[in-house]
């Protein structure tokens, strides 16, 4: 059995680490699990990672949960180019200190925007409150501000003037809104030109087949009473 | 001038780099930033950084998060390999933690020390249904670290202390100084600190820990500093993000 990796393609690190092993040349089996329908709480999967997450890579004997740290992992043992996560000190704690910022703020921020605006009403039937999607949709701006002067600044990518992993990090977090129907990119030409840089590096083909299930996922129909109960707390931690 | 370190160590990710830079012997200027002074707001931090601490400035280089600036310090000062493992999956659980830390750990263990001391200390009260779903979130997180993370091993990410358990510790410490002994009825846990203080050194946490634990009494006898009128403003941005 050669290495695998545990994806749904509707969670944003999913797409990072897909986009990055198919980018770098890994050797992987793919294998799906869908959120959306309970899979990551089967007994098949909680064997593979007893705490339900995806993604999971899977080398061997050797379990590895959280997308940066798989990501880092394939990095190395791929002996990817060193653009992607650099060798050099300074460099390298460049895309260190983006992929620390965005856990906890973008990452939310993103995850935040699809539910509230999109999941949660049409997949679950849930209402959700104006206010609360004001103030998501507030604390995304402030995250893409930051991102922009913080991050951006006046390079090419994230982390300087190459493409490294923070820049497949940050783009897969962004395409969740864009799934929303949030126009992220419309407002924020600087933001919409490092997108373009960024697509042309991975590759169109690629990036559109990474990100093909969650722009589909406003066509999702609505779920069924079991499964609304199964996802139910999730719902109270995105509300 | 040397490589300096803007720290407050009322915060948990300030301790962390503080210990660690201690512990190698990493050469460093401490320069001091109080944030209950909004001096984080006031052009105490290096031209053009974000206003957060804990921020590394090594000649032009500014660097932010606690995570990025651990590892720099740690590749810099060639620490001693346990600390950030070369070896790859030695390596990768390190960051393996990291990533569940991000979720459960980060901004839930801060949450008390502003319900409890910041908030009444403005006159801006968090109303009680926050503070019971960060209590439950506390006791969840915990429960999972004690039985999942950390489980039967010595150390978050394997045999030996690592950045992983620094991070930790202080997150921890930071909801034991506002009153409650997240130790207390769990021994893995319990041991667990027992383990990385016995490797920090017992001054050097005591040093490290004076500040956050004296905020509670400096609370009650009325001497914490009035934050001036614009950090009043950025307090209650970041009180009505609390979940």
């Amino acid at each position: 059995m050669g290495l695998e990796l545990y994806l749904d393609l509707l969670s944003q690190p999913c797409r990072a680490v897909y986009i990055f092993a198919k980018k770098i040349g890994v050797p992987f089996e793919l294998r799906i699990v869908e959120l959306l329908k309970g899979q990551h709480c089967s007994q098949e999967f909680i064997q593979v990672n007893p705490l339900r997450k995806v993604p999971v890579l899977k080398d061997g004997d050797f379990t590895l949960a959280e997308s940066v740290a798989i990501l880092l992992y394939l990095s190395r043992k791929y002996e990817a180019p060193d653009h992607w996560y650099p060798q050099d000190l300074q460099a390298c704690a460049r895309v260190d200190e983006y992929l620390a910022w965005q856990h906890t703020s973008l990452r939310r921020s993103c995850s935040m925007v699809l539910w509230q605006k999109m999941m949660l009403p049409q997949f679950l039937g849930e209402r959700v409150p104006p206010e609360a999607l004001a103030a998501t949709m507030a604390e995304l701006e402030r995250c893409l501000q930051l991102l922009e002067d913080k991050f951006l600044k006046d390079d090419d990518f994230l982390a300087g003037p190459r493409i490294s992993v923070a820049d497949l990090v940050a783009i897969t977090e962004l395409m969740h809104p864009v799934s929303a129907g949030c126009s992220v990119f419309q407002t924020r030409p600087k933001l919409a030109a490092w997108q373009q840089r960024v697509e042309e590096e991975v590759g169109a083909g690629l990036f559109q087949e990474a990100h093909e299930v969650v722009l589909k996922a406003r066509d999702l129909p609505p779920v069924d009473t079991a499964m609304k109960d199964q996802l139910k707390p999730l719902v109270e931690v995105l509300l | 001038m040397g490589l300096e370190l803007y720290l407050d160590l009322l915060s948990q990710p300030c301790r962390a780099v503080y210990i660690f830079a201690k512990k190698i012997g990493v050469p460093f200027e401490l320069r001091p930033v109080e944030l209950l002074k909004g001096q984080h707001l006031q052009g105490f931090l290096p031209a053009g950084s974000p206003q957060v601490v804990p921020i590394l400035k090594d000649g032009d280089f500014i660097l932010h998060q606690s995570v990025a600036i651990l590892i720099y310090l740690s590749c810099k000062y060639q620490a001693a390999d346990h600390w950030y493992p070369a070896d790859l999956q030695a390596r990768a659980r390190v960051h393996e933690y990291l990533g569940w830390h991000a979720d459960f750990i980060r901004g839930t263990f801060g949450v008390s020390l502003w319900t409890q001391v910041l908030a009444p200390h403005i006159g801006a009260p968090v109303p009680e249904e926050k503070v019971t779903r960060n209590r439950a979130a506390v006791d969840s997180a915990l429960q999972q670290l004690e039985e999942q993370v950390l489980g039967d091993k010595a150390f978050l990410a394997g045999p030996q202390l690592t950045l992983a358990d620094l991070l930790a510790l202080e997150e921890l410490m930071q909801v034991v100084a506002m009153g409650r002994d997240v130790f207390a009825g769990r021994p893995r846990l319990a041991a667990w600190r027992g383990r990385v203080e016995a490797v920090l050194g017992a001054d050097l946490c005591r040093e490290a820990h004076g500040p956050i634990l004296n905020v509670l009494a400096q609370a009650a006898s009325k001497q914490l500093p009035q934050p001036p009128a614009e950090f009043r403003h950025w307090m209650l941005l970041r009180l009505s993000r609390i979940p």
